[in-house]
């Protein structure tokens, strides 16, 4: 069967003009979810002033140049809509069959950063310096790529209309191919990722329909596994200490605990309206630890307040309803799961980070998506939006 | 092609889908929900620690307002010194806890590295003076006394002296001019404690963590005028404490400075003569102990009679008051505080308590006025007055015969109120009160103010006692268990005492009611309680709050706000009893009267002088000295424990206090330049367009200017002698 070309401006007027074909009733530009891509933007843009706010002042960060990590941030912004552009243009249906090159991909890349190339930042070997001030996290790219080939090998057989639900051989296959690149993130180690992979994996298997045994088997061996992590010691130190500090902020107020009590000290005092955008005084004297990345949204909550980290809460939960109304709309089961990789993912990060910022989760080196300084990251974002985007497309017109 | 719905999902994967909406929701709901107990419920508490996170205070300590007396001399005012100062934290930080510093420090200074070490321990229970009594925080002065070589030692080379500082400032100073130390009126200064911060936070006038707050005399009552308000600069600094600029500040402001009643001068010679009469009285010998006199205490008050203004106030034994700058060290302080110095921090003329002896007479008699008895009558004064087996005599045993209430006053004679006392008694009830008992003699007690505080502008000053029925009952309650185990029938005669205590210490006996009349007994009064009573009887009746403060002047000058003489009473008895009482004391002086040898040539018709003895028996100890006198302006009340008869101890030192503050001699002749204080200094010191006050220069008293001057005394007759020693009596 010849492969049907999956992206068309609009199938109804392939004789007319560009700007008519744009302006179509089914022309892509009118099928796409234009809430989330506003929301992602909104937040990117509200998230390059906040990382400006946090890094102006840091002239041992921006080598004197105040706007530089705006620009960064709006660069990265560029080009992660670009990414995003890219996808949809290529079509999640065309990436499916690009998979199995880039779970490759992602595996040379990640066993890189284990090699000397890696670096270390923050206390885990998860980059690579790849020269010009730029550096790479792979694990950003391996959470899209487990969300790939997960629902890739799940859903074949259901979207063939082989079975109803993916069978018990097919979804240990699946986790295979998913743990695989955990444990080498997990080798880093980069905790955070790892935990954020988790409930990926679990996302994917609910959406996908597979057994009941496994979900459950999946969230109790998670509980084990942390035990037995935990047991045998194979965390590192500083690891525990924010896990002890989490439990107890107080425990270590200069040290550990320094982080989160800070944290929340800006986020308390911006109070309803905060102290303005470059007003906050605990933003501009550095009292908080990598504020233009993991703690970004301190500088929103100190400077524009309960109102402002409220509307970015707002947004963030207008991208996540609408990647819900996307995974439900999809008429395939591959663009369901994909969508609820990318749910469960975009979720458990901004609660994980969020909830550090705010006192009720450990603390875990992860970015807010959209809103924290990180190109890694915001590539891989918007190209899960990309993704998004390109399963809303693809629907059946209900209209 | 496909046997699946057209939606492509089963019910099993929309419900999951619907679960899964649903938990990332949930997740939303929970960090909104943190957000708002974070920013809008606890967002003040969170903007406090903000603030005292990355606000640092800079604070410049105002300068303590300056005490001047009357004339604007100042008795405590402010100099510039070098101060070393050792910061705890950054001691604390080191290694060995900065004792190598400390060793360096203190060879620098050329003090002992231990002397260093405690000067900066900080003080908990246990800890003895010398100790740091206020907060850790805060630079803690190693001395004040730096030699500039000393600090650009320490300033040239901080890397060996991490922690210490060496700076100028403005250091308490007490200057004495003219030598008088005015030590108790003038109290000290210390440290701030952390407990008085704490207090203080939501007042008019916190504390900041330099204070240094008064801790006894003026520099406790004015010291919130005193303390001014630290300038307090906040600067905004960032998590390594650089600065990041500068927000809100508060300018200081100096001080007020406060305008003292007191005349450094007359000062200087009542602490002189105080200490005189004393040292003179240790050289004789007690007639009743055999021993020489111990005259371990004393305090005599200079007061204006109109206006309750004290313009002397001395108390022995005493000290120098510059012991307390830059802290105080362990030898001073245990020398200040050790039985053995006898206290000499108390002020004894508010705070120092002995039975009254006969100088309370005018209370007695008042009270007999009121009682109903005629001032004028004659009275019975024999040698003695028994009560069954007992006898009271009177002073050397004299008898007068029949006299008035105002020739009781004269002679002194005890029989005639030992009479008034016991018949008012018996009248009363005796020993079980009548329920209309009046108790003229206790009730007018009171109405004097005795037993209760005068009102002085001084911390601390003590009420008294006054024995009256009340009074033995609650004292009989508090101790009888005590006098119960002691006491022993036939005993020794303290275990005799005790006996009798125990048994009936509740009562108010007849023989109570005798030695209360003659100010004997349990009655306990102040020197200052006396003053107010006699000024009383001189101004026509009004009992004043006696006063050391007199104005407060702003700090630039602009503003001077007087401090009006307060009252706090009349005296209970008409305008007549108290022209009675004063002609009764004017006789005192004169011939016969038991003062009278001690003011021989007193131009009695130009200054007419009044005055009381009294000597005081206590149980164990030599006699109270007390002399009560005044003149139409001053009134003078002299004590002198363990220091004999009133006239004998006190009576020269009285003497030469009104011939200073007069300008007479010996001889009675006034020389008004030489006078220190004629009339009462009425007008405030004058202040100059730019707020400074100028002092007038000040001379050292020199009692010898009372001695008579021989070329002016050429020619006169020697002044007659009113009176001999024979015929004193208190």
């Amino acid at each position: 069967m010849k492969k049907r070309r999956t992206f068309s401006v609009s199938r109804y007027a392939p004789d007319r003009g560009p700007v008519a074909r744009l302006t179509a009733r089914d022309s892509v530009l009118r099928r796409l979810d234009w809430p989330i891509l506003l929301s992602a933007l909104a937040l990117s843009l509200i998230g390059s002033l906040l990382v400006w706010s946090a890094t102006r002042g840091r002239t041992e960060l921006n080598q004197g140049d105040p706007y530089y990590f705006l620009f960064r941030h709006l660069l990265n912004t560029g080009i992660g809509v670009a990414l995003m552009i890219g996808t949809v243009w290529l079509g999640h249906r065309t990436l499916r069959g690009a998979v199995p090159f880039l779970y490759g991909l992602s595996i040379v890349l990640i066993l890189a950063v284990l090699t000397p190339l890696g670096a270390t930042i923050n206390g885990a070997h998860a980059w690579i310096v790849v020269g010009g001030g730029f550096s790479l996290q792979p694990s950003e790219f391996v959470k899209i790529t487990i969300i790939l080939v997960m629902a890739m090998l799940l859903a074949s057989k259901v979207d063939a209309g082989d079975q109803l639900h993916p069978d018990h051989g097919t979804v240990a296959k699946s986790l295979v191919f998913a743990v695989l690149p955990m444990g080498i993130v997990m080798l880093m180690p980069d905790l955070g990722s790892v935990m954020v992979m988790i409930v990926i994996v679990l996302g994917v298997l609910l959406a996908s329909g597979a057994s009941n045994r496994w979900v459950l088997g999946l969230i109790g061996s998670g509980i084990a596994g942390a035990v037995l992590v935990t047991a045998l010691g194979m965390l590192d130190e500083y690891q525990i200490n924010r896990f002890a500090a989490f439990a107890n902020p107080e425990l270590d107020p200069s040290g550990v605990g320094y982080n989160t009590n800070q944290a929340r000290i800006a986020i308390g005092s911006g109070g309803l309206h905060g102290a303005g955008l470059f007003n906050g005084h605990q933003t501009s004297g550095q009292f908080v630890p990598e504020q233009q990345t993991d703690f970004v949204f301190t500088v929103a909550g100190e400077e524009l307040g309960f109102i402002g980290s409220g509307f970015i809460l707002l947004l963030l939960g207008v991208v996540l309803w609408r990647a819900c109304r996307i995974a439900r709309e999809t008429t395939e089961l591959y663009g369901t799961v994909v969508a609820a990789g990318i749910i469960a993912w975009f979720a458990f990060q901004s609660f994980e980070n969020i909830g550090m910022n705010l006192g009720i989760m450990p603390v875990a080196g992860l970015p807010l998506p959209f809103v924290s300084y990180g190109g890694s990251s915001m590539f891989a974002v918007w190209v899960a939006i990309g993704l998004l985007q390109s399963i809303r497309v693809q629907r059946p017109m209900s209209a | 092609m496909s046997n699946i719905p057209e939606t492509g999902r089963t019910p099993r994967v929309q419900t999951r889908l619907v679960v899964i909406q649903v938990l990332v929701f949930s997740l939303l709901l929970t960090l909104g929900g943190r957000l708002w107990y974070l920013q809008i419920r606890n967002g003040k508490e969170y903007a406090d620690e903000a603030k005292s996170n990355n606000i640092q205070q800079v604070v410049t300590p105002a300068v303590r307002g300056s005490i001047l007396d009357a004339r604007g001399v100042p008795l405590a005012d402010n100099e510039t010194r070098l101060v070393v100062s050792a910061s705890r934290t950054e001691l604390m930080k080191m290694k060995d806890d900065g004792k190598a510093v400390l060793t360096r420090l203190a060879g620098v200074l050329n003090m002992k590295p231990e002397d260093v070490a405690n000067k900066i321990r900080l003080c908990d229970s246990k800890t003895p003076k010398p100790c740091w009594n206020g907060s850790p925080y805060q630079p803690i002065p190693v001395t004040d006394e730096a030699t500039v070589q000393q600090a650009l030692t320490i300033r040239e080379s901080t890397e060996d002296f991490p922690g210490i500082t060496a700076e100028l400032t403005a250091v308490r100073r007490y200057p004495a001019p003219g030598k008088a130390r005015t030590a108790q009126v003038l109290g000290y200064l210390s440290p701030v404690t952390d407990d008085e911060i704490t207090k203080a936070k939501d007042t008019d006038s916190p504390f900041l963590r330099s204070d240094q707050v008064g801790r006894s005399g003026i520099e406790r009552t004015y010291d919130k005028e005193l303390r001014g308000k630290a300038g307090v600069t906040r600067y905004e600094v960032d998590n390594l404490g650089r600065v990041m600029g500068q927000t809100k500040s508060d300018p200081g402001v100096a001080g007020s400075t406060l305008v003292t009643s007191i005349d450094a001068r007359v000062q200087a010679v009542a602490e002189y003569e105080l200490a005189q009469a004393m040292k003179t009285v240790r050289g004789e010998t007690d007639k009743i102990t055999g021993r020489k006199y111990e005259a371990d205490s004393g305090a005599v008050v200079v007061m204006e009679t109109k206006t309750g203004r004290v313009v002397a106030m001395a108390s022995q034994p005493d000290y120098d008051p510059n012991v307390w700058i830059g802290g105080i060290s362990a030898t001073d302080y245990a020398a200040l505080t050790s039985k053995k110095s006898n206290y000499p921090l108390l002020n004894r003329g508010i705070q120092g308590q002995a039975p009254a002896g006969s100088i309370f007479k005018v209370i007695s008699a008042s009270a007999a006025v009121r009682a109903g008895y005629d001032f004028n009558d004659t009275y019975n004064c024999s040698a003695s007055y028994s009560l069954g087996s007992r006898s009271f005599a009177n002073f050397e045993s004299q008898g007068h015969g029949p006299i008035t209430l105002g020739d009781a006053l004269k002679f002194s004679c005890n029989t005639v109120f030992y009479a008034l006392g016991h018949k008012e008694w018996q009248k009363d009830g005796g020993i079980t009160a009548n329920k209309d008992a009046k108790d003229w003699f206790y009730v007018t007690a009171r109405d004097f103010g005795l037993g209760s505080e005068t009102g002085i502008d001084l911390p601390n000053e003590v009420t008294g006692r006054i024995p009256d029925r009340q009074w033995k009952q609650a004292f009989w309650e508090a101790n009888k268990d005590a006098w119960c185990k002691q006491g022993k029938k036939g005993g020794s005669y303290v275990e005799q005492i005790a006996y009798e205590n125990c048994l009936e210490g509740n009562q108010l006996k007849a023989y109570d009611s005798i030695n209360f009349a003659i100010g004997q007994g349990d009655v306990l009064v102040t020197p200052i309680q006396m003053a107010t009573i006699y000024a009383a009887i001189s101004n026509g009746g009004t009992l004043y709050d006696p006063s050391v403060g007199k104005a407060i002047i702003s700090p630039d000058g602009k503003r001077v706000r007087e401090i009006a003489p307060k009252a706090h009473g009349k005296l209970p008895v008409g305008a007549q009893t108290i022209r009675d009482l004063d002609k009764g004391l004017r006789s005192v002086v004169e011939p016969g009267g038991t003062a009278a040898w001690r003011f021989g040539g007193w131009p009695q018709d130009k200054i007419p002088m009044r005055a009381k003895t009294g000597t005081a028996q206590v149980y164990g100890k030599q006699t109270t000295s007390w002399l009560a006198t005044y003149t139409d302006d001053f009134t003078i009340v002299m004590t002198i424990s363990q220091g004999g008869t009133g006239s004998g101890a006190s009576g020269p030192a009285v003497r030469n206090i009104y011939d200073a503050l007069y300008g007479l001699d010996d001889a009675g002749n006034q020389d008004l330049k030489r006078a220190l204080l004629p009339k009462p200094q009425k007008a405030l010191p004058k202040v100059n367009a730019d707020g400074t006050i100028d002092a007038p220069t000040i001379k050292a008293y020199d009692p010898k200017s009372q001695l008579v001057d021989p070329a002016k005394q050429n020619g006169a007759a020697p002044p007659p002698l009113a009176g001999t020693p024979l015929n004193r009596r208190d």
